[in-house]
């Protein structure tokens, strides 16, 4: 297979993205810009290196004995399809437990949905961030559309796919109960999705920012409180309980 | 027959000394989970608190708590000691006060003195004349040694040798205290002893045969030890807490009369089960009662101490003994050798909270049950305190009932000894090899001479070929070092009582080991693809420093480049080793491993190719160097992992710390993922582990606020240490190291 992908770097031991342990594959390049974002030296899509699916293959048979399976992460690994696509499907061939870490921008400019649903085809988990609930939100704190994430959502629905949402707790953004209360009506609506993680907003990313000479939006906002994060996870999954 | 193997299945055990047979002849293997484990009884938590009240009083004065500078240590030369008569269930002290240090002169005399002198004591006069008109192992040695091993030593090309103090690395079989009793223990060495006589007397027979007199004489004294503490141990133990009482006695035996530097206890749990099963069976004892009495048994065993000197604790910090003690595994039959006690013995970590003796190893294979790898994994997570090693490789080279002395090394119970070597320093070789055989520290000429390497830009094939030339030599020093230390120690400090615990005809190994093997393949990678220039001290001429013009794949990122090379490096070292002629026809092995001595070894090098400077700290045994792994844990697990056990018998250490965050968000979680990790490792062949699983601010918060983290134990390299027992300059190496965070 020729086909190339830019990615940013490799991670043989995953453990918080899907289950066990797991081998991430870090792709280059991400259109939006989230206020939050934790890897901002995945956004520029020119900067990584090339692998060919075979290549990024072999890497990952050299950790075979360890890994429950992969999660293609990114930076946005949707903004890769051909190539997110034939490495997922060369995985799933050969054994392996597939998993897709999106922000599910679908009906950006990448020839989707088509690809996405021949992505989600080779795909057993879809690990996909919500990370706010309207287009205004979407628009002002990741410069991005809430429309596309739901189109997104609505094809793993329709394909069945496993998906877990996960969505980060910010100090003053979305962090009363009112917030996870509507973020988990929403939800309710899709019976393919296993389980929502909710993620405490820290600041370890601060270091990355000022070495990319990038200013960090949320610079001033305090980490979240994990007590209260693990208190509002309960609230969400008590209240699935019930939805379901 | 005696009444006391009532209920046991018999066999061959019973007609000669065959414990492993004993064992695969009455054991019950347990694949159940934890929940019948209990909490510490009150009587335990009395005696704990007292012990940690000696603890706090020991660190309070520096570190010791007191020396009986007027008797030196063996079997019979102390009163009974005990840490509260009234209520210890299992009884004996190395001297006559619990904590309190006999002294040893019989290794060297003037390291006993020194160590008196650096805590505030002097040797006695009475001991100073008794070993006026004796020849210690110390003495033995440097009236032999080559002026070439003492510049050596000297420089640090060889170093932490056991030329002053006992070898250790011997694991006696206390277990056969229990199930022979002495008499018939005395018995069969007599027998022994007597075919020796009908043999032609020559060098080997003369010297066996002395061997096997002491060996009686100190099994006759170690009977009479127990009978100070009011035992009759002639015969064998006839209930569980008898077993223990005994099995205990001889390791008690072996530590009074031995300051090795690794006093192993063996793999003894899974034998102990047998007793405790046979006891509950006739409804004599409770589980909350054998919990007790382990409690008791470890309690005892983490009162052991040796008197050292502060140099000794810079290449071994934190005062440790290595009470080694190896769990789990499996039979050659593939029913696996975890019991309940084994459960036991790893739950003393909460009953008597974590801690770094004993040394608590578990034997991993694939084939453990689930419920016991959960459990290890967990004790990891909460405790820090325990090290994995690769049964499944292991038990083809050593059967299933080997243990490990120290840290890493196998050996068959009762039927392998070891004479134990320290190790070499390949970073320092590389440096040597560069300047013609001098050393870049003293510009003392070490080896043989040859030009310094000259042209500005180092050349691989040249390097590696004057580590050809050096490599040979080396090698062959060390191997003459080794054969004086050990007929010395065999001549003037032989362990008595640990080898009549042993079968008479033992296979003997010799341990060799090497630190700084991620420094010498880092460095020749970055000969061989980057641009190595050399710098050169005007003075003396000798390169002292390199400067590197771009980038090198480094070991500790499952890079075939480098790795290769540490391999290879490692594989030449070996193949050398075995040219050897040794004592005793010893077999060589290798080990890489460093304890603490990485700091020290680092201290006393120069600047390395590979970027690393003068005086820094080598990473510890078969570690990357730390920060240099840039693929995340795996991959540096799998680096370590092509080193191959083939040509490293003694083992090959590798301590690995990750922040509880990055082995995931739920403690489910993290334990199964630890899980996975480990069986993935050692599915990869790989050899030894140490876990850590903790936060770099928790070690920066206790390197400020010591007297908060009384209980912090971390596994080093091989073995585990309570943190504030390791000098600042190791602690701060042990928080500079690599920790796999998560992304």
């Amino acid at each position: 297979m020729g086909i190339k992908g830019q990615i940013h770097s490799f991670q043989t031991l995953g453990t918080v993205d899907g289950p066990g342990v797991r081998f991430v594959v870090f792709m280059q390049g991400c259109p939006w810009r989230c206020v939050y974002c934790h890897n901002p030296d995945t956004w520029d899509f020119i900067a990584g290196a090339e692998f060919s699916v075979s290549e990024v293959v072999e890497k990952i048979n050299k950790y075979r004995n360890y890994i429950s399976g992969v999660t293609l992460s990114g930076g946005e690994p949707l903004c890769q399809p051909e190539f997110a696509y034939e490495l997922l499907k060369e995985l799933k061939e050969a054994g392996y437990h597939t998993a897709l870490d999106t922000s599910g921008c679908a009906s950006l400019n990448f020839r989707l949905p088509e690809n996405a649903n021949g992505i989600l085809s080779v795909t057993d988990l879809v690990l996909l961030d919500i990370k706010f609930l309207t287009n205004k939100d979407y628009r002002d704190k990741s410069g991005a559309d809430f429309d596309s994430v739901r189109t997104f959502l609505d094809l793993t629905a329709q394909t069945n796919t496993k998906v877990w949402i996960r969505n980060v707790i910010v100090p003053g953004m979305n962090d009363s109960e009112d917030d996870v209360r509507k973020l988990a009506q929403f939800l309710s609506l899709y019976t393919n999705i296993e389980k929502t993680e909710l993620l405490p907003f820290k600041k370890l990313c601060l270091e990355k920012y000022q070495k990319l000479g990038i200013r960090f939006p949320l610079s001033d906002t305090p980490q979240a409180d994990v007590k209260q994060v693990e208190e509002l996870q309960n609230q969400i999954n008590g209240q699935r309980l019930v939805a379901i | 027959m005696f009444t006391q193997w009532k209920n046991f299945i018999p066999g061959s055990w019973q007609k000669q000394i065959d414990v492993r047979d004993f064992i695969q002849k009455n054991y019950t293997p347990y694949e159940g989970d934890a929940s019948f484990l209990q909490p510490p009884t009150k009587r335990t938590e009395k005696l704990l608190h007292k012990f940690e009240n000696l603890l706090s009083l020991e660190k309070e004065f520096g570190g010791v708590l007191d020396i009986d500078t007027h008797t030196v240590t063996s079997l019979l030369n102390y009163k009974p000691g005990y840490l509260d008569k009234e209520s210890e269930i299992i009884v004996g002290l190395q001297t006559d006060r619990p904590l309190k240090r006999g002294v040893n002169p019989f290794g060297g005399l003037r390291m006993t003195r020194d160590a008196c002198k650096a805590y505030g004591y002097e040797l006695s006069d009475k001991v100073e004349d008794e070993f006026k008109y004796r020849t210690t192992h110390n003495d033995g040695v440097f009236r032999v040694y080559s002026d070439e091993t003492k510049l050596a030593r000297h420089v640090g090309l060889i170093t932490g040798l056991p030329d002053a103090y006992g070898r250790g690395r011997i694991i006696g079989d206390y277990r056969r205290v229990a199930l022979y009793g002495i008499d018939f223990l005395i018995a069969e060495k007599k027998k022994d002893k007597a075919e020796i006589s009908k043999m032609d007397m020559n060098v080997d027979t003369i010297r066996q045969s002395e061997e096997l007199y002491q060996q009686i004489n100190f099994l006759g004294m170690l009977k009479d030890m127990a009978a100070m503490y009011g035992f009759d141990i002639s015969v064998p133990a006839e209930n569980s807490k008898e077993a223990v009482q005994w099995l205990y006695f001889g390791y008690l035996g072996a530590i009074k009369e031995q300051n090795g530097a690794a006093m192993s206890l063996g793999r003894t749990s899974t034998f102990l089960d047998i007793y405790f099963e046979r006891d509950l069976k006739a409804g004599l004892i409770t589980e909350n009662e054998i919990q007790e009495i382990m409690d008791d048994f470890v309690l005892k065993l983490r009162m052991a101490r040796h008197l050292r000197t502060p140099d000794y604790n810079e290449l071994f910090g934190g005062d440790p003994m290595w009470i080694t003690e190896s769990l789990g595994g499996m039979g050659e039959d593939g029913r696996t050798l975890v019991t309940k006690n084994t459960f036991r013995m790893l739950h003393t970590l909460y009953n008597l909270k974590p801690s770094a003796e004993p040394n608590l190893t578990v034997l991993w294979s694939k084939n453990l049950p689930e419920n016991f790898k959960d459990y290890c994994s967990k004790v990891s997570c909460d405790t820090d305190s325990i090290q994995y090693e690769n049964d499944d490789m292991m038990r083809e080279k050593f059967g299933d009932d080997y243990g490990i002395a120290c840290c890493v090394s196998a050996m068959r119970i009762g039927k392998d000894m070891q004479f134990f070597g320290a190790r070499a320093n390949l970073a320092k070789l590389l440096l040597l090899a560069l300047n013609g055989g001098k050393d870049e520290r003293y510009a003392k000429q070490v080896g043989p001479e040859k030009p310094v390497y000259d042209g500005e830009v180092l050349e691989y094939d040249k390097v590696v070929e004057r580590l050809d030339f050096y490599r040979p030599w080396l090698v062959r020093m060390y191997a003459n070092t080794m054969n004086v230390i050990h007929y010395m120690h065999d001549k003037y400090a032989y362990e008595k009582t640990q080898m009549a615990l042993h079968d008479t005809d033992v296979r003997r190994f010799m341990a060799f080991g090497i630190a700084g093997m991620s420094v010498v393949a880092d460095s020749l990678s970055a000969i061989k693809y980057a641009k190595v220039k050399c710098v050169r001290d005007p003075e003396s001429g000798l390169i002292t420093d390199y400067t590197i013009e771009g980038e090198y794949p480094a070991f500790g990122n499952d890079d075939d480049r480098v790795d290769a090379i540490a391999q290879e490096q490692v594989e030449l070292f070996y193949d050398e080793l075995k040219k050897q002629k040794l004592y005793r026809d010893a077999i060589p092995t290798l080990s890489i491993l460093t304890i603490t001595s990485n700091v020290v070894y680092g201290k006393k090098t120069g600047a390395t190719p590979d970027g690393r400077k003068a005086g820094e700290a080598f990473a510890p045994g078969a570690n990357p160097m730390h920060g240099r792994e840039k693929n995340g844990a795996l991959a540096s697990l799998n680096s370590v992992a092509k080193i191959s056990y083939d040509c490293c018998r003694d083992g090959i250490s590798n301590t690995f710390s990750i922040v509880p965050e990055a082995l995931g968000r739920t403690e489910k979680e993290r334990f199964e993922n630890l899980t996975a990790i480990l069986d993935g490792y050692f599915r990869q062949m790989a050899h030894h582990l140490n876990v850590n699983v903790l936060n770099r601010e928790t070690l920066k918060d206790a390197y400020e606020n010591p007297d908060n983290y009384s209980n912090l134990t971390i596994r080093v390299s091989g073995y585990a240490v309570n943190f504030n027992k390791l000098t600042r300059e190791q602690q701060r190496e042990v928080i500079a190291r690599t920790f796999h965070e998560g992304i």
